[in-house]
């Protein structure tokens, strides 16, 4: 890992009116660095990865990104052309429900090939070969290639999306609840092979998850958010096998039991 | 058509004719790009061509000559009440020869005798946005414009492939224009696309319904979007027109009979007319002598 950070988030807040989609939040992701944010229903977990993937504009606060030519970038100052090309180019983003994140009408070769379009690629025989190409990687065999999304499996769909983003070589990735709505055998099936992309790409993500299961297998480092709040991070070893603060003691406890 | 006596010259108000003609002239300095106007009830239905009634009502003049065609026909009902609206709204002299046309109003053809200098092509357009397709957001899609982010047209013409094995899009074949704006030229065939690219003629696109306006103006880079490796073709007819003997041209089928017999003939019927008055013949003229 660099000893420059890829991404800072600085003081980061989100005010739905009165309400607090989350407060003064401010980390550091490293290149190839997996951290977790981890917390209940309605801590503001999708909020803070909206508001530093560009996808929500914070109340308050910066979020600066180390660009592929070292340049370090406010992603609030940048244009919305600007904006828009990285995340096609050096980001992904993988939604819960894939059907947000994929175009349904359109065949699973056409989705991971649209990123290669959007930035100009206009060999149709490289396109597909490099289509297929991701596929196998997600464990999605050639012959579906021409299948539209319609017809996959919940857990097939997923590994879909995450073909479709990382077609263009990213190098940050962000996931929103990415094994939520899945079956247990399927959801273990697409960490796995999460895990092992993230790390033969040495790949930098966020991961947003309830889960701490997820987070566990997953991250190098996770934060705890609680009403919007960050109230512990570290080492995801560490908080997991000694938390320090009394609600994160009650989230640990409370999977240890199951 | 029920028009009362005291319209205004070509029907509609001054007043709206500015306000389309600044639309006209926003579209020709951004080549391309569709300009919204406010579209006016026209004295017929959608879908019979009020856009491109509006952008002719605009343009014309005392002095016009105006042609108007349907498919490459002049004598179709539609082409006909468009020309007997505005002999009757304008009192322009009409024609059915492009030559001597100024203004031609086109639903799905561009004329096969080259355009001039001076002359201008209408197009009536039912849907402007080639990008409707894939991404049914106007939000969305006009953000893409803005942005020149075009990946999703080639994801069309991507899924073309995969599924006919070659660019099975023979209508309404996407362009871009001056290396900037994709335009939908619905619903023209393909074969039609090469002659808008650096057109003497000045273009215009009206949509009625969808209350765009855009225009290529003259000589104006125009390309058909393709792959390297599928590049863009046009239409090919293994024969020469039935009646006329003409070669590349666009043809259109003809049942002749109950019991499948069938013959191509031009779809311009004013060039297949003229080559016929110069002489030329098909196949099917010397059966017809016959009998
Ligand atoms: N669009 C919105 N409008 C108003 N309040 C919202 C909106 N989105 C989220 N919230 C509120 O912000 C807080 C954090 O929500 P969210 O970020 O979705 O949490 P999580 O992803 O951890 O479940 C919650 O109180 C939620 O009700
Ligand atoms: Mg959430």
């Amino acid at each position: 890992m660099s000893d420059q950070p890829l991404l800072s988030v600085n003081d980061v807040s989100k005010f739905y009116g009165s309400r607090v989609g989350c407060r003064d939040v401010s980390f550091d992701l490293y290149p190839g660095e997996v951290l977790a944010v981890v917390g209940e229903s309605g801590s503001g977990k999708t909020t803070l990865l909206n508001c530093i993937s560009t996808r929500l504009e914070p109340t308050n606060g910066s979020v600066t990104y180390r660009m592929r030519d070292e340049t370090t970038r406010d992603l609030y100052q940048m244009s919305e052309a600007e904006r828009r090309f990285l995340m096609r180019t050096d980001w992904g983003f993988v939604h819960q429900n894939p059907a947000d994140g994929l175009r349904m009408a359109v065949s699973a070769g056409a989705n991971v090939g649209e990123r290669l379009m959007a930035v100009g690629d206009r060999h149709y025989g490289n396109i597909r070969e490099t289509a297929i190409d991701w596929l196998g990687r997600v464990e999605i065999n050639e012959d579906r290639v021409d299948d539209q999304p319609r017809a996959f499996s919940g857990g097939m769909r997923q590994r879909l999306q995450i073909a479709r983003n990382l077609v263009t070589g990213p190098r940050l990735i962000f996931m929103d609840e990415p094994t939520g709505g899945l079956d247990v055998s399927v959801q273990a099936r697409l960490l796995d092979l999460i895990r092992g992309l993230v790390s033969d790409l040495g790949l930098a993500a966020i991961v947003v998850t309830h889960d701490l299961a997820v987070a566990r297998l997953l991250s190098h480092r996770m934060i705890v958010m609680k009403d919007g709040h960050v109230i512990e991070s570290g080492l995801t070893d560490r908080v997991l096998d000694d938390p320090h603060q009394p609600y994160t003691q009650l989230l640990v406890s409370s999977i240890l039991q199951v | 058509m029920n028009i009362q006596a005291d319209y205004n010259f070509a029907y509609l108000d001054e007043q709206t004719k500015r306000m389309i003609r600044r639309a006209i002239l926003k579209a020709i300095a951004i080549p391309g790009y569709q300009v919204p106007f406010s579209s006016r009830e026209m004295p017929m239905p959608y879908g019979w061509g009020t856009g491109g009634v509006q952008v002719t009502a605009s343009i014309i003049g005392p002095d016009d000559v105006l042609k108007v065609i349907d498919q490459g026909a002049d004598d179709t009902t539609n082409a006909v009440s468009i020309r007997a609206f505005f002999a009757k709204v304008a009192r322009v002299q009409t024609t059915t020869h492009t030559g001597e046309a100024t203004i031609i109003q086109t639903r799905h053809r561009i004329p096969e005798e080259q355009l001039r200098e001076g002359q201008t092509l209408v197009y009536q357009v039912p849907i402007p946005e080639p990008l409707r397709f894939l991404e049914p957001r106007e939000t969305e899609t006009r953000k893409m414009h803005a942005l020149e982010e075009y990946g999703l047209m080639h994801v069309k013409l991507y899924e073309d492939i995969a599924t006919h094995g070659h660019i099975a899009t023979t209508y309404a074949y996407p362009v871009k224009v001056e290396g900037r704006y994709v335009m939908d030229p619905s619903p023209t065939p393909k074969f039609d696309n090469p002659k808008m690219h650096m057109s003497e003629a000045l273009q215009l696109f009206g949509a009625g319904r969808e209350k765009r306006i855009y225009a290529i103006p003259p000589f104006t880079d125009v390309v058909s979007l393709d792959f390297d490796d599928h590049p863009f073709e046009v239409q090919k007819f293994d024969k020469p027109c039935a009646i006329c003997g003409a070669e590349a041209v666009y043809l259109d089928e003809v049942i002749l009979d109950d019991r499948g017999k069938r013959m191509f003939v031009c779809s311009d019927t004013d060039n297949c007319e003229s080559r016929q008055a110069a002489g030329h013949r098909g196949e099917l003229s010397g059966m017809e002598a016959a009998q």
